[in-house]
């Protein structure tokens, strides 16, 4: 009813307590371990066996299937280990473990790739192992080959980081500007169609907005869009509709409202491999949080322990009570110190134990703080209500109430004064929805 | 090796809980609490104390019986307690103060599942209880202690404006401090004011909610009666700015959203004044909550917005 939109707000503290510091390269850790799966799609296949030696940029795995993959030696040394790794969201998949001689010699013959039109373009960013760095993890590739598809008028890059503390893109917005610059020029170039390209910037961080203001003052097409600092800016229909006016309807892509949205980072790491050769083998990661001694911005190389990475960075100066690979709102967990970076981590967030520990729950009471701070105009308690429903009633509740449109940005928890366990329940209603809807299709 | 919490995101989380909204609508309430004792004495400030214990030992005891967790440290039997003995007159006796209060808790709040699960607001329900039940000693006014040393019944503003009595009526001023006959909580309209507007800065109410409600009143008053004079002392004169501020606003009887809020106070303010000029009641403010609180959830459904790229026949 009425068609308004509504959009939520949410105050979260920001804590860009490393924005000012210059990332510090990392000593070659003791060993890496690489997941076959740091990315949305088919797990890579591994390539090497067990006593291999390999370089830095060496081919460990190759991807198998379209949406999928490859993965790369982060450090120079020896597999030792091929076996499963549990990941943080519960799920098994081999990963490689590599024993670093602590050389980090390069693998040899690493050049620059031919990029001569539209095929080769896809090709490289394939062969470079991008994925979406903004934490989703979906091949750039396979994002980006839509594009022949058609239609695609406005590009927007994503450098909102909304999630308090991380600052990765912040510093890849300051220290390696000419790689973004570059990448725009190659998205110029292999997306002719594209009119307009928007970078959608938290006003927070105005010293990114003025750089990349600077460094593309000659370029017409090249808008920078100052967004409010609210939590989720970042968000991929958020900032569609912030800065575009566009509305991504539900179930649909971006593409289909003629829009590619792409992670600053990913950005300038496609610029970076198109210019050297050099995949993905290494990560900005903002470690911070209370029980950090030292905050810090460490590039390491992938597949390193956040134990090496926070003992580099200073320790910890308390207990740790909860590590998160990314930041606080939508961050993941992790069992243990032993656990590696991946791809798609942007910082490691350790609190203490006083701030992990979490709030006993109580009654909800109707207060609707979770309806005027969701982004997407959801009404939360919807959905938890309907979760107490039987099976039919309960997937029509879920859907009437759009619980797909949720994207899990944590705003609804995060103000709800009961401490509900609200994203968890749409986690749970969206997971239910789902399969539901697979079993009445393999009825059919 | 370390243990580690783990657990689903988002990992940190808002400072206010149920327990300190409920801290600040006691606080918001102290002005108005302090100007009732100040105004009728002791007896006011009996009223309160048996209301507001009354209230949090029913909860307990509820709790205790039925091997619930106990839920009177959240704070808002408390805050049941003083609204209730805010909204009666200092001539209620101690009976209807505790029926009362045991009605508004177990049987409006804890029967339908405690807090956030009642459909419509304890305090005003209880107050409609004891309206019918003790008829005037509870419905009527008490002349405050300014006007009359002894604690004596006296018609409020309202009922003299509706009986067309506009000589004897207190000044704005006396209005406005507080100096009439009416419930205890209710006269003082400057100390109602205040704890409303700390409500609002600490962003426990909206501020629509009041404002869409005195504004109904106060318009419509002036419709129907045609002098800014009589409106205002229809919008001052009773227990509605102090039902504005502090039981319209009530989260679970009231809409979750806020489009729902505004319909929500509308259709409290137009009942409010059907009430007054159409029934033999003088004062409307109680029923009218009632029944908007019945259609709360109905008032809820209907003002959903759309969420963002929600595919929907408006569009």
């Amino acid at each position: 009813m009425f068609g308004l939109k509504f959009l939520g707000k949410t105050h979260i503290p920001h804590n860009k307590n490393t924005a000012d510091l210059t990332p510090v390269k990392m000593t070659p850790p003791k060993e890496v371990l690489l997941p076959m799966a740091q990315h949305i799609g088919a797990p890579a296949t591994p390539v090497v066996k067990v006593g291999d030696e390999v370089k830095v940029g060496q081919l460990i795995a190759e991807p198998s299937g379209y949406v999928s993959s490859p993965i790369y030696s982060s450090v120079s040394g020896k597999v030792t280990k091929i076996d499963n790794y549990l990941r943080p969201d519960g799920k098994s998949v081999p990963a490689i473990r590599i024993e670093s001689d602590g050389e980090m010699s390069v693998l040899e013959g690493i050049t620059p790739p031919e990029v001569t039109d539209f095929d080769s373009f896809i090709g490289a960013i394939r062969s470079s192992g991008l994925v979406g760095l903004g934490g989703a993890g979906f091949p750039t590739s396979v994002k980006l080959d839509a594009v022949k598809n058609g239609g695609i008028h406005t590009i927007v890059i994503n450098g909102a980081e909304c999630e308090p503390y991380i600052t990765s893109d912040t510093r890849t917005m300051l220290d390696q500007s000419e790689a973004v610059y570059d990448g725009i020029a190659l998205l110029e170039k292999y997306v002719p169609t594209a009119e307009k390209f928007i970078f959608g910037i938290e006003k927070n961080k105005p010293a990114c907005i003025e750089e990349m203001a600077r460094i593309f003052q000659d370029n017409p097409k090249v808008s920078i869009m100052p967004l409010p600092s609210l939590y989720p800016q970042g968000a991929e229909k958020v900032i569609i509709y912030n800065t575009t006016g566009l509305t991504v309807p539900e179930g649909k892509l971006p593409a289909d409202v003629g829009v590619l949205v792409i992670n600053v980072t990913s950005l300038a790491v496609l610029a970076n491999y198109v210019k050297t050769g050099m995949p993905l083998v290494e990560k900005c990661v903002t470690v911070d949080g209370s029980a950090v001694k030292e905050p810090k911005n460490v590039v390491a190389p992938i597949g390193t322990s956040i134990r090496e990475i926070i003992e580099f960075a200073g320790g910890l100066k308390e207990e740790a009570g909860k590590v998160i690979f990314g930041g606080p709102m939508m961050g993941i967990p992790a069992c243990s110190l032993d656990e590696p970076i991946s791809k798609t981590t942007n910082a490691i967030t350790v609190f203490n134990v006083k701030e992990a520990t979490e709030r006993e729950a109580s009654a909800c009471i109707h207060c609707g703080r979770c309806v005027s701070a969701c982004p997407m105009g959801l009404n939360p308690t919807a959905f938890s209500k309907a979760l107490g429903y039987g099976t039919e009633e309960k997937m029509e509740k879920l859907e009437e109430a759009s619980i797909n449109l949720c994207m899990e940005c944590g705003c609804c928890s995060y103000v709800c004064p009961a401490s509900r366990p609200l994203v968890q329940n749409n986690r749970l209603g969206k997971t239910a929805l789902r399969e539901y809807k697979a079993h009445k299709a393999s009825l059919k | 090796m370390e243990k580690l919490i783990v657990s689903t995101s988002p990992h940190i989380h808002a400072k206010s809980t149920t327990q300190s909204i409920m801290r600040d609508v006691l606080i918001a309430l102290s002005p108005a609490a302090v100007a009732s004792i100040v105004l009728f004495g002791l007896k006011a400030l009996l009223n309160i104390v048996l209301c507001v214990g009354v209230c949090v030992l029913s909860e307990f005891i509820f709790n205790l019986i039925v091997k619930k967790k106990q839920t009177i440290v959240d704070l808002s039997a408390c805050v049941t307690g003083l609204i209730l003995g805010l909204s009666l007159p200092a001539t209620t006796g101690v009976w209807p103060c505790i029926v009362g209060s045991v009605f508004a808790i177990i049987v409006v709040k804890c029967l339908f599942g405690g807090i956030g699960c009642n459909f419509a607001n304890p305090a005003a329900t209880a107050r409609v209880l004891l309206l019918s039940s003790f008829g005037m000693s509870v419905a009527g006014g008490t002349l405050t202690s300014f006007q009359n040393p002894e604690l004596v019944s006296g018609a409020t503003p309202l009922v003299s404006i509706n009986a067309g009595i506009l000589e004897g009526l207190p000044s704005i001023g006396d209005m406005l401090l507080g100096n009439r006959a009416g419930a205890v909580g209710e006269t003082c309209i400057i100390a109602i004011l205040l704890g409303g507007a700390y409500l609002i800065v600490r962003k426990v109410i909206n501020w629509e909610t009041p404002v869409v409600l005195l504004g109904t009143v106060f318009l419509l008053s002036l419709i129907i009666k045609g002098d800014a004079t009589v409106a205002l002392y229809e919008l001052l004169g009773g227990g509605v700015v102090f039902a504005a501020f502090f039981m319209a606003t009530d989260y679970s009887t009231t809409p979750i959203n806020r489009l729902g809020k505004v319909v929500f106070a509308f259709g409290c303010g137009v009942l409010t004044v059907i009430f007054r000029f159409f029934s033999s009641l003088p004062e409307g403010i109680s029923y009218a909550l009632l029944i908007m609180n019945i259609l709360s959830p109905y008032i809820e459904k209907l003002c959903t917005f759309k969420p963002l790229g929600k595919a929907g026949k408006t569009e």
